[in-house]
């Protein structure tokens, strides 16, 4: 493996991971012994070491979610010893490195938990509630015609950065399951900041935050308590600020807009 | 439903019902605590009773305690609603989960803490409140008119050691609820800018911690002290 230390010692590890053969099945927790793990592998790397000697035995793999692995798409989604994303702070799954535990160490791997993502099977949930709250409102319509010129539409350099803060939200839904409510306002508020900061956004400002916040509630994610752990959570930092501009977004459509 | 429902039955806006009235539940205390500081007045109770007469018969005071009272029964219906509705988004917990390392204890038990409040005002209602309006009070004359002597049941009240208990136990719940809630309340409300936050921050935890010790004092000082 490149940039891989000679030095480091392979660990013996005792995994605990949630096995569930289907959506309506149900589930439980199912201890692997896992040997000669190199701490210069990934999170994942380690599951599919694991899924290799599942394999040879003729056993069915662990299902989990990955595509990038290099922590830009947000479908890595475990729940790693009792955290999202495991024990290091602004991390994805995938990003996450073997040396950060301890030969001997006994690890829990969940999925993510809460009624608007069901388990498909083992670790893998079905997040498209969030594709359906980003439908509700998370765009900006343009129509077509001539490419305006890059500096027609001027954004103060504050704003800018500020919105292209929220739009680092890879979709993981590690806020939602940190959260004690599994409410996904972190998510939606980063979406409906994002866009409510931008020129481009203004046009559908109030009808995206009353819809999207609307969607978010069919879905059936939780109230915010400000608790903070979503923010505390994120792999890319999304702060709360997000939230609290959600809200004053959403009282303003309340209170002015055309929708009845 | 119409825009004012949908609004207000949504969990933002429910929780901006829980903000507002959260607030102005904050201002009560502020107002209870001021006037029970007669209780200290060394006159046998004199300024507590002619106090607590004025805020019986006083027509202000008596609206205000409606809008009081539907102040706690919005808060109360919306964290029952929205607590019930935040248990549901997750019907199966984690096997192994650590939320301490991202949120603090407070705030993860804000239900926990608003019942033992609840529990503490049905009694303190039903002791003190209930007799002061309802009737029960031994009279009192000052100054040749007659007052409730609502002073010697506070004294008698609290010379009971359970019940002083339950003061000193309901007051570091409401703390605890209020060191969360103060800060939250503005979050809530969309209110959060750094030129101010940070100062709401230090101010509602000091709130909270004065306020409550205020409260707690009575208790103890007629227990240990009179
Ligand atoms: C004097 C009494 C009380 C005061 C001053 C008070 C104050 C507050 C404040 C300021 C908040 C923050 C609101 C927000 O985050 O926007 C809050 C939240 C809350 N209160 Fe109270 N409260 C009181 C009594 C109660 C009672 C009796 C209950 C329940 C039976 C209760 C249950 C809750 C719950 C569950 C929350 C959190 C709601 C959430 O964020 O999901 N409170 N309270
Ligand atoms: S806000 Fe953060 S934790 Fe939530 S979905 Fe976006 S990237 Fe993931
Ligand atoms: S696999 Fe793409 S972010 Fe982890």
């Amino acid at each position: 493996m490149a940039g891989s230390n000679p030095n480091a010692k392979p660990m013996d590890l005792t995994l605990k991971v949630w096995r569930q053969k289907d959506k309506n099945a149900t589930g439980q927790m199912v201890t692997y012994p896992i040997k000669g793990i190199s701490p210069d592998m990934s999170f994942l790397e380690m599951l599919d070491v694991l899924n290799e000697d599942l394999l040879r035995k003729g056993e069915d793999p662990v299902a989990f979610d990955h595509d990038c692995r290099e922590g830009i798409c947000g479908m890595c989604s475990l729940f790693i010893n009792g955290r999202p994303h495991g024990p290091e702070r602004g991390t994805t799954t995938c990003q996450l490195h073997m040396r950060h535990f301890k030969d001997g160490d006994t690890i829990t791997i969940e999925p993510w938990r809460a009624a608007a993502f069901p388990v498909h099977k083992d670790l893998v949930v079905d997040r498209s509630a969030f594709d359906r709250i980003q439908q509700a409102g998370g765009y900006v319509s343009v129509n077509t015609g001539g490419v305006p010129d890059a500096n027609a539409i001027p954004i103060p350099k504050s704003i800018a950065d500020k919105a292209f803060d929220a739009a680092t939200c890879i979709g993981c839904g590690a806020c939602v399951a940190a959260c004690k409510n599994a409410s996904a306002m972190l998510f939606v508020s980063a979406k409906v900041s994002q866009l409510a900061m931008l020129p481009q956004g203004k046009t559908e400002r109030k009808t995206r935050v009353e819809n999207m916040v609307a969607q978010m509630d069919i879905e059936g994610f939780g109230a915010c308590t400000n608790t903070g752990a979503c923010a505390a959570e994120c792999p890319v930092g999304i702060s709360l600020e997000n939230i609290n501009m959600l809200r004053s977004e959403f009282i303003y459509a309340k209170a002015t807009s055309e929708n009845m | 439903m119409n825009w004012f429902t949908k609004t207000f039955s949504s969990t933002v806006g429910r929780k901006i019902i829980m903000s507002i009235t959260g607030l102005f539940l904050c201002s009560f205390l502020v107002v209870h605590l001021i006037g029970n500081l007669q209780l200290f007045k060394n006159d046998g109770g004199e300024a507590f009773n002619v106090y607590s007469h004025f805020m019986g018969t006083n027509p202000i005071i008596r609206t205000m305690e409606i809008v009081l009272l539907l102040g706690f029964v919005f808060h109360i219906y919306d964290a029952l609603v929205l607590t019930r509705r935040n248990k549901a988004a997750r019907p199966v917990g984690y096997v192994n989960n650590h939320p301490e390392e991202n949120s603090t204890w407070s705030s993860r038990n804000m239900g926990l803490l608003g019942t033992v409040i609840l529990v503490f005002l049905i009694i303190h209602l039903w002791n003190f409140f209930v007799p002061a309006r309802f009737g029960g009070l031994e009279p009192i004359v000052v100054e040749n008119v007659e007052y409730d002597n609502l002073y010697i049941k506070v004294v008698q009240s609290f010379q009971i050691w359970w019940y002083v208990l339950i003061y000193v136990i309901a007051m570091v719940a409401l703390a605890y609820h209020l060191i969360h809630g103060f800060q939250s309340a503005f979050q809530t409300l969309g209110l959060d800018h750094k030129k101010y936050t940070p100062f709401i921050q230090k101010f509602g935890v000091a709130f909270s911690i004065i306020v409550c010790l205020g409260f707690a004092i009575i208790p103890l000082y007629f227990f240990f002290l009179v």
